[in-house]
């Protein structure tokens, strides 16, 4: 184990497997001078221009081609900048990526990674903060990845770039220089495997992205109050773990999800209804959902607070559940 | 229409007659299939611009990549794919090109490079763009030919994907079918500048302009731009001006032209004048029947053998949606 930064994890997935596949390319804007985050530097030089290409702000372009390229041989990673300017290729993504080989009648697949960094991250306003993980997930033929860890994004960002579905890959911006000890060797983590980042009995606490840190601190406050609870990071939200959900909340009897979108039609809901539907019985409290209120991020800090999950949240909505004994 | 005697070539423009009568023929009998409820979804028929699709693949290899428009049959015959499996993609039968997946807007046959006509006005000019794109980093010779309507030009695809094709030097031909009409709308009216060839060499792209009804001038265009695109000249681009002769969809009346501009169009077939052209050539009145006869015999037979053929199995639903995450056998 070595300690690594989330972003290095990322750009050291890349490399490892365009050094191990010669189909893998990697095409956005800035790539050549290392990308908005950093999050390819030197791979241009290490890669060169065609296989670290430069594009032009052209996001419908940039998804279309990968599309196009991806259809016919090779393995595009598509960088968008921000999950925000990827809603200027939407109809790339959801017509295009995530229907071809279905509506095509399975002729061809579309091996595509397209990152998306999210989430809340310096002030950074409503066009540049968002955390929209639950549209792809409504999209049939679109795997999502949403990542907490350097370990995460180093093995997961490279079972992204074998699958051969196309692959939304939402990294966290305000988790760059978050920095965690990473294997050094090859180090795959499946898609669709959630993460125990904490064991506990008390209460199920189901989260992803940025929340996982959140959430561990949480428990941590959560524990000195005598309430063990068990974190569960999805890591994939499609496919999700239910095994893995479905587990732990049987044993705890409780579940709170935690994420940092919007709470309306966020994903959160669709595991609170899938735990509601299938462990009715299991339940010892109604279960709770913590997300943003349906408000756009705004820029000043104290407004940008207002639609912040944090960890006093997690753990006051842990306590009130653990006082509520279901009838 | 120019006929010189010296280079005309009837055996190739004989076999191309055959080509665009096989593009109506089958067209006819997929309107009559609708007709009979065969037919489920819209089908937009290319009648009277049959002239691009069989100039413009005439002159493509069988590994070239060819992208496709809702009315993109004439394309598809014209790349070479099987017409029954596509009557029966038409049906929505077992069989279909797309196993009864896609219907009429979704036919692609990647066995003939032809990568898929597409419902969306202009999305396939990126996706061309990624397809050269891939051709150009594998340095394997072939090319990509995008075919996409008149409406496209107004979409922000239709820059980013000539951009990219230029600012990468790709090996692509975008084709302009202009058939002057955005669905029900006169393209002209909605559609600032001079026209789509002017927008190409805006971005540095070598653009044509051609008589799209025109089968011979057709060809020697297409020819000479994918020779170009093939020798390493970069991305070309061809307005091909034809007519739109049924209304949008087969269903739609077009009540909203004035009827003798449909009379007039219709003395522009390229059908026609390819058949006086090869007449005025010497090809004699039996060959040219036969051309026509042939093809409609085909069709009518094809017909017949889709709607015997059963639905496709329903597990289909499931399948070819995703690896990870595979549907099958989920309750959700």
């Amino acid at each position: 184990m070595a300690a690594t930064t989330y972003i290095d994890a990322g750009r050291r997935a890349l490399a490892e497997e365009m050094e191990r596949d010669p189909t893998v390319w990697a095409l956005g804007e800035d790539l050549g001078r290392g990308g908005v985050f950093g999050q390819y530097r030197g791979l241009q030089d290490r890669f060169g221009a065609d296989r670290v290409a430069d594009t032009p702000i052209s996001e419908a372009c940039i998804m279309g081609a990968a599309v196009g390229a991806a259809m016919t041989g090779t393995r595009p990673v598509v960088e968008m900048r921000f999950s925000d300017f990827a809603l200027c290729a939407v109809d790339e993504l959801v017509n295009q990526a995530a229907k071809a080989r279905f509506m095509f009648g399975g002729q061809m697949r579309v091996p595509l990674v397209v990152r998306e960094p999210i989430g809340m991250w310096r002030s950074s306003a409503a066009q540049h903060s968002q955390s929209l993980e639950a549209w792809y997930v409504h999209v049939p033929g679109l795997v999502v990845v949403a990542p907490a860890t350097p370990a995460d994004n180093l093995g997961l960002l490279k079972s992204a770039i074998r699958c051969d579905d196309p692959v939304v890959y939402m990294e966290h911006k305000n988790l760059w220089p978050l920095e965690d000890d990473a294997p050094e060797g090859e180090h795959l983590v499946p898609l669709g495997k959630a993460d125990v980042a904490r064991r506990g009995d008390a209460l199920t606490i189901v989260t992803w992205s940025a929340m996982r840190h959140t959430c561990l601190k949480a428990a941590e406050t959560l524990a000195a109050e005598g309430v063990e609870a068990e974190v569960i990071d999805l890591r994939t939200l499609w496919p999700w773990d239910r095994e893995a959900v479905f587990s732990s909340v049987r044993r705890t009897g409780r579940l709170l999800v935690a994420h940092e979108a919007v709470s309306v039609a966020g994903f959160g809901a669709e595991i609170a209804a899938s735990v509601a539907e299938a462990l009715h019985h299991d339940l010892k409290a109604p279960l709770r959902r913590l997300g943003a209120p349906r408000i756009p991020v705004a820029y000043a800090p104290t407004l940008e607070d207002k639609v912040r999950v944090t960890e006093a949240m997690v753990a006051e909505a842990a306590l009130a559940m653990m006082a509520r004994e279901r009838a | 229409m120019t006929v010189s005697p010296a280079n005309f070539d009837r055996q190739r423009f004989t076999a191309l007659l055959h080509l665009m009568w096989r593009i109506r023929a089958f067209e006819e009998e997929a309107i009559a299939g609708q007709k009979q409820g065969l037919v489920l979804g819209a089908i937009h028929p290319s009648i009277g611009q049959e002239a691009v699709a069989a100039g413009v693949c005439a002159n493509l290899r069988r590994e070239d990549l060819l992208l496709s428009t809702h009315r993109g049959h004439g394309h598809t015959l014209a790349k070479g794919a099987d017409a029954l499996a596509m009557m029966r993609e038409l049906f929505g039968r077992d069989g279909g090109t797309c196993g009864g997946k896609g219907g009429s807007m979704h036919i692609a046959d990647f066995s003939v490079g032809m990568l898929g006509a597409n419902g969306v006005v202009g999305a396939n000019i990126p996706i061309a763009a990624g397809a050269a794109h891939g051709q150009k980093l594998r340095g394997d010779g072939e090319i990509t030919v995008c075919i996409f309507g008149d409406g496209a030009v107004n979409r922000g695809p239709f820059m980013e994907g000539l951009n990219w094709a230029k600012v990468f030097d790709l090996p692509v031909l975008f084709v302009c079918e202009d058939n002057a009409w955005s669905a029900t709308t006169r393209t002209a009216a909605m559609t600032a500048g001079d026209g789509p060839a002017a927008r190409a060499q805006s971005l540095g792209i070598p653009a044509d302009a051609v008589d799209g009804n025109d089968l011979v001038a057709t060809d020697a265009a297409a020819r000479g731009a994918i020779d170009a695109v093939r020798n390493g000249g970069g991305p070309r681009f061809l307005h091909c001006r034809t007519y739109r002769i049924t209304g949008h969809t087969s269903v739609d009346a077009a009540a909203y032209r004035d009827g003798g501009e449909v009379e007039r169009a219709k003395e522009t077939c390229p059908i026609a004048r390819l058949e006086a052209a090869l007449s005025m050539a010497g090809v004699d009145a039996a060959t040219l029947a036969s051309a026509r006869d042939r093809a409609k015999e085909e069709m009518r037979a094809i017909r017949e053998e889709a709607q015997d053929t059963d639905w496709p199995d329903t597990a289909g639903a499931y399948t070819d949606v995703q690896d990870i995450g595979d549907p099958r056998g989920r309750a959700f």
